[in-house]
């Protein structure tokens, strides 16, 4: 597999799922949507595991390790503070 | 053992996680629990990443994930709701930062000419992110004046960076063994993401910070790119497009162009002062209490002063107070309300206002002239009929709530002094309009005791 049409061709895909995913959601849900999605732009976290920990030594292991706390406080921050908000959402009760 | 086909599945089911939830945070009843399975989706990723063959020592990658879940966790709890705004900017500089390390490691001495571009791009991405965040995060702070800063030749400052992105850019790609042009690279655009957001006024943050939420997921995507990853591609895509289009909201909620936006401050556009007919009418609380009083259908129209004077707790008191006397009360919420997208709403409904009784600029225009009283609280241009009424003024064209439709309308305000856009609001003089001078906050509160009482 692999390949750049490959990868470009998911990227294009991705692209137009999310449009499709995202115009909808009302305005009421837009800091929790936002916060949300900022919490899944720390799956580069992902990339970073395989990189801090490749063993070498050298400035990309340490590189890596940088990128895996930093994407971490976004992966759990986010989750955590988009849930925190969610929780105050109610409707009307009766 | 060879788990390249567990990882490459365990990302699949990632990627549909986070479809799913994202899909899921777009109806209020179902929200919460779909960022409960988008979560789940990051839990698989990144478990199925640590099987990866390629790891040979555990513990920085336990490091880091403890040291910066622990920073996440303690932040995520302690952040105040009113502070959410310079949250949601530090956590995008972040994100963006890793994308920066990430795709700076990368780099290999075998790396194609298309790897070496989408390192550069994950690198240029990330570090515009990460200091465009940076300064929105002191702007919404108020650690950095939350004011556009401008200055002579910034125009050409910026053509200059812009070219010396571009030149180290390319040199990078054609001769990737000199370390200077990465350096170069790096520098440069963390330069440029400072430049991009000092000229952007605290009014158009909503702007800014959609857009650097895009640049966060697209900053993932470019690292997803250089490191052959598919999964860092699909849920970086996915932010990418929300971001965007959120971005694209604001923008029509302002009646700006994106460019207009970044490239130019509000007090740019016009200086021109027009004259306003009428008179300011103040009015105390006691006064103002016997009006609501007898009101039936009362409107509410938050702002950033509300935020401010973190009133949204006593809002609520009012709220019930008049319901309990008989009163219909919605809330107006103008999509720029405030500082980031959704602001109002997310600090109404910390103070235990149902989302159904917040509505939507559409909505609740068409309702305006059968309420009583519309209370705007620490909102300006939101609610500026100049925006309707004087073509020349900056905001012509930009869709507001339509208060003076109302039968009478109160504006809680401090002083006199015009809104952040330093814009003249012909709201203030109409004949149907009166002003309660003083802290939102402290009005409110002598208000809800007179009800009370």
């Amino acid at each position: 597999m692999n390949g750049a049409e490959y990868l470009l061709f998911i990227l294009m895909l991705a692209v137009f799922l999310g449009f499709e995913l995202i115009n909808k959601v009302p305005a009421t849900l837009h800091t929790p949507l936002m916060s949300g999605a900022n919490a899944i732009s720390g799956i580069t976290v992902v990339g970073a595991i395989a990189i801090a920990g490749n063993g070498n030594q050298d400035l990309a292991q340490w590189l890596g390790a940088g990128a895996v706390a930093l994407a971490s406080i976004n992966v759990v921050g986010g989750y955590m503070v988009t849930d925190r908000m969610l929780g105050f959402f109610k409707k009307k009760e009766g | 053992m060879d788990f390249s086909v567990v990882i490459s599945l365990g990302y699949v089911v990632a990627s549909g996680l986070f479809i799913f939830g994202l899909k899921m945070l777009g109806s209020p009843a179902t929200a919460r629990k779909g960022n409960m399975i988008s979560a789940v989706g990051m839990l698989i990723a990144i478990v199925v990443a640590l099987l990866d063959q390629g790891i040979v020592e555990f513990q920085w990658i336990l490091g880091g994930m403890v040291v910066g879940g622990a920073i996440g966790a303690i932040a995520a709890r302690a952040v105040a709701m009113t502070s959410m705004p310079e949250m949601v900017a530090l956590f995008n500089g972040l994100g963006g930062a890793a994308s920066l390390l990430v795709g700076w490691a990368a780099l290999a001495p075998d790396a194609t000419t298309f790897t070496l571009v989408t390192i550069v791009l994950s690198i240029l991405i990330g570090g515009i992110t990460l200091t465009g965040s940076l300064i929105a995060y002191g702007k919404l702070s108020e650690k950095l004046a939350s004011g556009a800063i401008t200055f002579t030749g910034q125009q050409i400052v910026n053509t200059l960076i812009i070219a010396g992105v571009v030149g180290s850019a390319v040199m990078f790609c054609i001769e990737p063994a000199n370390t200077s042009w990465l350096y170069a690279v790096i520098g440069l655009s963390l330069v440029f993401g400072i430049m991009v957001v000092i000229p952007i006024g605290g009014a158009d943050m909503p702007v800014v910070i959609s857009l650097l939420n895009s640049y966060s997921g697209l900053a993932a995507c470019a690292a997803g790119f250089a490191i052959d990853n598919n999964v860092l591609i699909v849920a970086g895509s996915l932010v990418g497009a929300s971001g965007i289009i959120l971005t694209q909201i604001m923008c029509k909620a302002m009646n700006r162009s994106l460019s207009n936006v970044l490239f130019s401050g509000f007090a740019s556009v016009s200086n021109e002062v027009t004259e306003i007919d009428g008179e300011i009418k103040p009015i105390n609380a006691e006064d103002a209490y016997y009006i609501l009083e007898a009101a039936t259908n009362v409107a509410i129209i938050p702002g950033y002063g509300m935020a401010v004077a973190q009133a949204q707790h006593v809002v609520k008191e009012l709220a019930d107070l008049l319901e309990a006397n008989g009163a219909e009360v919605n809330f107006g919420i103008h999509p720029v309300a405030g500082r980031m997208p959704g602001h109002m709403n997310v600090l109404l409904a910390e103070a235990d206002v149902p989302y159904d009784q917040l509505l939507e600029m559409d909505e609740i225009n068409p309702r305006m002239e059968s309420v009583d009283v519309a209370i705007v609280i620490g909102a300006n241009d939101v609610v500026n009929p100049a925006a309707r009424e004087i073509e020349s003024s900056p905001i012509y064209g930009m869709p507001v709530i339509n208060v003076a439709d109302a039968r009478t309308v109160f504006v809680l305000k401090r002083s006199m002094a015009s809104g952040f856009a330093g814009i003249e609001n012909p709201l203030f003089y109409k004949e149907n309009t009166r002003m309660i001078f003083g802290d939102a906050k402290e009005t409110l509160s002598k208000l809800v005791r007179e009800l009370a009482g």
